[in-house]
């Protein structure tokens, strides 16, 4: 039966050997929302999206996409379930040896059959709302960072998912590039009825578009709430990550010997 | 574990452990690729594609190579036949020369260093880039779609890139033998005719050829598929790729030159 909410995760744990990366979170995020995941470098985020996108099994606790639980289906449900999901990388991921526009229409090709002529309009619609539809012949190459971000979000709306997944979207972007991958990550989830999942540490781009906020620190949900609980937040952790300040729970240093000692100080008195 | 350094017999034991899970771990790997090739036969614009770049893009080298070595052939094999008198017998040297082992393994030689780095280098950027992974987030299988295609294309490519070799040497060992030596033109060609045989020479060249295909397309593609995403990891690969299948050319030709050409 469909819930409101799209994905629900309870207790799940995950780590990568002997070095634990989530321990025991709790999420949910409702359908049609812009909901961001926000923490330090290295703290979790993207591998809790492998977990919603299945590359990854929980150790511990279940992730639930559509009320389904990921890590249980077959490999051919799996990609069933995926088909639905869309996801943008990092730096966009784009096929390099494909053009601008054999990208977009990549998954049309993999898993549908329609015609030629429908999937040209097709993948000229998604070039469209993202403001490409002229750079359709040029190669990956060709692009710069931010165009090429936008391709990729052109090719993960490309099967119209219900879910689509940011990894990072705004790093190493100019900010007028930056303004414009933001917008459209909103505007699109508006407008095709999607849930976007924002993994980011750009607090102030995030926090003017997403509907809802998690933060992770240490494995857990440390705070979360509306963009305007966020800001209002006193919780040292969030006023230091949204403030941008040096030092706090998360410390400069990282840990070592007494300073005084390492240099030898000690010995001379 | 990792044995100290001081102990050289523990770490030669570690390496020889090593790679003998890594052949293991490659096998597996070659197995996989067989599995999942139904895409490769029914898209099969896609295996040609791959043809296109690890054959036909290695085309130039070996046309020029395979016309030296046949050139060098007929230069040396002139001045020995010629002590024994027999330079009428060039014909016969050069292209059992070649259609032996020199094409095939020559030729493979030159195809691990020409398509075989530069698919792992292809292979293992798209795996740094993210490519694979967003493939699979497409919930397209990488294994079936980029993998197999390559494989298909490098084992199709070898044995023609051999016998293109072949082909090219024979006439290189013509043009000096014959052309500038003066060896008589009707020997050379009916001497070869009558001596190189269909199955026992070209056939078996040809063997060789589609097993030296199978070896390099499965180090490389496996090289570069299991690469850490670094830059250094990624120029440790394709060296390995160059190096590992240049190993396995000289290995396994040994091995079937011992079956094929025994008591002959």
């Amino acid at each position: 039966m469909p819930t409101d909410n799209l994905i629900e995760i309870r207790d799940v744990s995950f780590g990568y050997r002997d070095r634990p990366v989530l321990k025991g979170i709790n999420l949910t995020m409702q359908r049609g929302k812009v909901i961001a995941i926000m923490g330090g470098s290295g703290c979790g985020k993207t591998t809790l999206l492998r977990l919603i996108g299945g590359q990854l099994r929980p150790t511990q606790g279940e992730v639930r996409v559509d009320g389904k639980v990921i890590h249980r289906l077959g490999l051919t449900d799996l990609y069933r379930m995926r088909r639905k999901m869309g996801m943008l990388f990092q730096f966009g991921a784009l096929f390099t040896d494909l053009s601008v526009f054999d990208n977009v229409a990549f998954q049309m090709r993999e898993h549908t059959n329609l015609s030629a002529e429908m999937m040209h309009d097709l993948v000229l619609m998604k070039l469209q709302a993202v403001g490409l539809r002229g750079a359709q012949t040029l190669m990956p190459h060709e692009l710069s960072g931010g165009m090429a971000r936008r391709v990729a979000l052109a090719r993960a709306i490309a099967l119209d998912p219900m879910l689509v997944m940011y990894d990072e979207p705004f790093t190493g972007l100019d900010p007028i590039s930056l303004g414009v991958i933001g917008n459209l990550i909103r505007r699109l989830t508006d407008a095709l009825g999607l849930t976007s999942i924002l993994v980011t540490h750009d607090v102030e781009k995030s926090l003017q578009i997403v509907d809802y906020v998690y933060f992770i620190s240490n494995g857990v949900v440390e705070a979360e709430g509306t963009p305007e609980q966020i800001r209002a937040s006193t919780l040292p952790f969030v006023h230091q990550f949204v403030h941008a300040e040096e030092d706090g729970p998360v410390p400069f240093h990282y840990p070592a010997p007494d300073y005084a000692s390492d240099l030898g100080l000690g010995l001379a008195k | 574990m990792k044995p100290s350094k001081e102990n050289i017999i523990a770490r030669i034991g570690h390496r020889s452990i090593n790679s003998i899970w890594e052949m293991g771990v490659t096998a597996r790997f070659l197995l996989q690729i067989l599995w999942r090739s139904g895409t490769s036969v029914r898209r099969f614009q896609l295996v040609i594609r791959e043809i296109y770049a690890s054959g036909v893009l290695s085309l130039i080298i070996i046309v020029v190579s395979g016309l030296f070595v046949g050139m060098v052939l007929g230069l040396q094999g002139y001045q020995t036949l010629q002590t024994y008198g027999s330079e009428n017998s060039l014909g016969v040297l050069v292209a059992l020369s070649l259609v032996r082992e020199l094409g095939p393994v020559v030729a493979a030689l030159l195809f691990a260093s020409r398509a075989g780095s530069a698919i792992t280098a292809e292979v293992g950027l798209m795996k740094t880039t993210e490519q694979l992974q967003a493939m699979e987030m497409m919930a397209v299988d990488p294994v079936a779609r980029i993998i197999a295609p390559r494989f298909w294309g490098g084992v199709i490519s070898m044995p023609l890139l051999a016998a293109i070799f072949s082909m090219v040497g024979v006439y290189g060992g013509y043009l000096v033998g014959v052309v500038v030596m003066g060896v008589d033109d009707g020997s050379f060609w009916s001497q070869m005719q009558s001596a190189v045989n269909w199955r026992d020479d070209v056939l078996n060249g040809v063997i060789k050829s589609v097993v030296f295909g199978f070896a390099i397309t499965t180090i490389a593609l496996f090289q570069g598929y299991d690469a850490m995403p670094t830059a250094e990891w990624i120029s440790r690969a394709t060296t390995r790729t160059v190096v590992n299948s240049s190993l396995a050319i000289l290995a396994l030709d040994f091995i079937l030159t011992s079956f094929m050409f025994k008591g002959m």
